[in-house]
């Protein structure tokens, strides 16, 4: 299936673009073909494939959650991204942007990570295919997930952390950004989103869009049909674009992107970027961000830190914008009872991004009724928040405030 | 190139008064609202008094990718000081009723959407300001500004790099009125030991495609730095170290330090290349 959009300068609608340093224009221009070239190259999307088959283990699982679906009041079907080698999606962006690298010739690769997780799958990646690694990570972060710091670690990476700014997820990226233009001779930046400038949200999107290409293709086995709705939560997006991809083109199928609601979209403390509603342009790209009067970036708020970004990838704008996809904010609190409910009904523990996809399903299952199907990516896996989750529950001894974790 | 159609504008007709004196010319940048609202205007005077052609007003911005940390701390320390966007034209107001040095601003572009392009041009102009550096806007994104800047004759600068390709300098010099802005590294603001040896190529590139002047930035922080890339550019750009030594020695510390940039700027083209 072909995806048409974006454009050659990377602008989805009026979205997207390159609001990026003249510095990195050529090399955005040089990564664009090269990615092009190696898209067009069977020998290596072969590549990628046996990777991702052999070494991550997809495709992913679609699983009929049937006593979830009985609590619900909807059949839901769960694409299992969490039993992905690293316990994510992500595997799939880094696995395609590592060998991107390799093919490129460069030695090097830089990333940004917010609690962690896409620096672990970028540091595997390296060590997998022999590549230098340097994660970018704020330090507010690397104090507060100093588990996944020794992850990177082990697996080989440095981690440096970023001191200027807010110290969180998009500081990091501002840092690596800074490093690529003084390193772009020898190094790729591994940006773990669809988002930034062109080619990023394109480039990404179709390495991830494996998810929703599989679940469609299990879709049509199991129902014979497709499914109603496809649910996804939205941070950067990654996850979403590359659930929503495959079913773009079905207009009968409803995309909803679950955005971080925080404490509640009417506090003002939350990471719903979109349903917030303001177009501005940050991290290359002209999107949705959160900002104020000034045009000055706002920090964003959830209990789930891979959703804790402020800003969103431009092809959710556009689908936004266009209403092809809906995007509504779940909380803080109906996220962590989701992720209960699917730990007591299927013995899944999801990690809280993906948790925000299934509370959002819970409501989206009484708006569209029992015959619905609602296929839900359960993301990644909640291990790496069991810390977040036994404070939240009152699981683990000595915790006397539940809520504010991440203050 | 021929001279009629060179889009000189303001700041490119300070500089080209400077070469008619024989020398480069001096740009030098300074943030608005560092250390406070009313110091960055005192400091913004010293570089004034201390021989500046072209100034630059750095708009502090929340992720300022393009700058090392020099400029970060400074526009932090701003930004907790409350400056707002209307500070920052309140200052080019200021520094214009000061003296009639052209007084360009530089900032990242998405507080410029936000404000909202045509109205910035208008309060930019009506401030008495000169035009925009955009470190972040590439002419390939930048139609709205190019025609809310060219309704008003404001300076467009944008940015070419030795990464350009010769077919990006051309099509980025085409689009830019008062000079070029030349980037002398790979990579962000920040005073530097060693000369860099892209800067004089990237030059000769750039004066290939236009008869604008050429400025050349980043990393620059002394006289003997300023004379030397005074024997081959139009224009000297210093940030950083004008902000560290308005941080170190207060607006007396931003006076020295361009006086003695200026210094650097008139030596003779042939002493600084045999340096």
């Amino acid at each position: 299936m072909t995806t048409l959009l974006p454009d050659q300068l990377g602008h989805f609608g009026r979205f997207g673009g390159r609001f990026m340093p003249e510095a990195l224009i050529g090399p955005l221009d040089e990564l664009t073909a090269a990615w092009q070239e190696a898209m067009a190259d069977k020998a290596f999307t072969d590549e990628f494939e046996r990777m991702l088959r052999e070494y991550a283990g997809t495709p992913s699982l679609l699983y009929d959650a049937t006593r979830l679906s009985d609590v619900a009041g909807a059949r839901i079907l769960l694409k299992r991204e969490d039993l992905n080698h690293t316990g994510a999606h992500k595997v799939r962006n880094v696995l395609g942007q590592a060998l991107l690298t390799k093919r490129m010739g460069k030695t090097r690769v830089i990333a940004e990570t917010g609690a962690g997780q896409h620096g672990v799958a970028t540091a595997t990646a390296c060590a997998y295919l022999d590549l230098e690694c340097v994660v970018y990570m704020g330090e507010v972060d690397t104090e507060r997930q100093a588990l996944n710091v020794a992850r990177m670690k082990l697996l080989g990476a440095e981690v440096i952390p970023v001191k200027t700014g807010s110290r969180t997820l998009k500081d990091a990226i501002n840092e690596a950004l800074r490093d690529w233009v003084a390193s772009v001779d020898n190094t790729h930046y591994l940006l773990g989103t669809a988002a930034g400038g062109h080619p990023f949200p394109a480039m990404v999107r179709d390495f991830v869009r494996g998810i929703g290409d599989e679940a469609r293709a299990q879709s049509l086995e199991l129902l014979g049909r497709l499914p109603d709705a496809a649910i996804a939560c939205v941070g950067g997006g990654s996850n979403a674009i590359g659930l929503f991809a495959a079913f773009v083109p079905d207009t009968g199928v409803k995309l909803y992107g679950i955005e971080a609601g925080g404490d509640g979209y009417e506090t003002g403390r939350h990471a719903a970027t979109i349903t917030a509603g303001q177009i501005g342009v940050l991290h290359g790209a002209r999107s949705y961000l959160l900002q104020d009067d000034d045009g000055q970036t706002i920090e964003s708020h959830s209990i789930s830190a891979g959703l804790d970004y402020p800003g969103v990838g431009p092809e959710h704008a556009w689908l936004a914008e266009t209403g092809r996809a809906t995007y509504r904010p779940v909380t803080d609190a109906a996220a962590m009872d989701a992720l209960k409910l699917l730990a007591r009904t299927e013995g899944i523990i999801p990690a809280i991004e993906s948790a925000h996809a299934v509370a959002g399903a819970l409501e989206i299952a009484r708006e569209l009724g029992p015959e619905a199907v609602l296929l839900v990516n359960l993301s990644g896996r909640g291990d790496k928040d069991m810390d977040t989750a036994g404070e939240w529950f009152g699981l683990i001894d000595a915790k006397i405030e539940p809520k504010d974790v991440r203050a | 190139m021929s001279e009629q159609v060179v889009a000189l504008g303001n700041a490119g007709r300070a500089i080209r008064a400077a070469r008619d004196e024989g020398r480069a010319a001096l740009v030098g940048y300074l943030p608005a609202g560092y250390p406070t609202i009313d110091g960055g205007v005192d400091g913004i005077k010293a570089l004034v008094d201390g021989g500046v052609d072209v100034i630059e007003i750095g708009l502090p911005y929340s992720d300022p990718v393009m700058d090392g940390v020099t400029i970060q701390r400074a526009t932090e320390i701003a930004r907790a000081g409350g400056v707002r966007t209307r500070d920052v034209l309140a200052t080019v107001e200021k520094i214009t009723a000061y003296a009639d040095v052209p007084v360009l601003v530089m900032t990242y572009w998405n507080p410029v959407e936000r404000y909202g392009v045509d109205r910035f041009a208008t309060d930019l102009a009506g401030a008495g300001g000169a035009g925009l550096i955009t470190p972040d806007l590439i002419p390939d994104e930048g139609a709205e500004w190019i025609a809310a800047a060219d309704k008003l004759d404001l300076d467009k600068v944008f940015l070419v790099s030795p990464s350009s390709t010769d077919e990006r300098i051309a099509l980025t010099t085409a689009n830019c009125r008062g000079f070029v802005y030349a980037t002398a590294v790979m990579g962000v603001t920040g005073a530097r030991e060693q000369a860099s040896d892209l800067a004089a190529p990237l030059v000769a590139r750039t004066k290939a495609t236009t008869g604008l002047p050429v400025g050349v930035g980043l990393g620059v922080s002394n006289g003997d730095q300023a004379a030397g890339i005074a024997a081959f550019a139009d224009a000297v750009i210093v940030g950083a170290a004008l902000v560290k030594a308005l941080g170190d020695g207060g607006p007396a510390g931003v006076r020295a330090l361009t006086e003695s940039l200026a210094e650097g700027v008139r030596r003779e083209p042939t002493a600084a290349a045999a340096r």
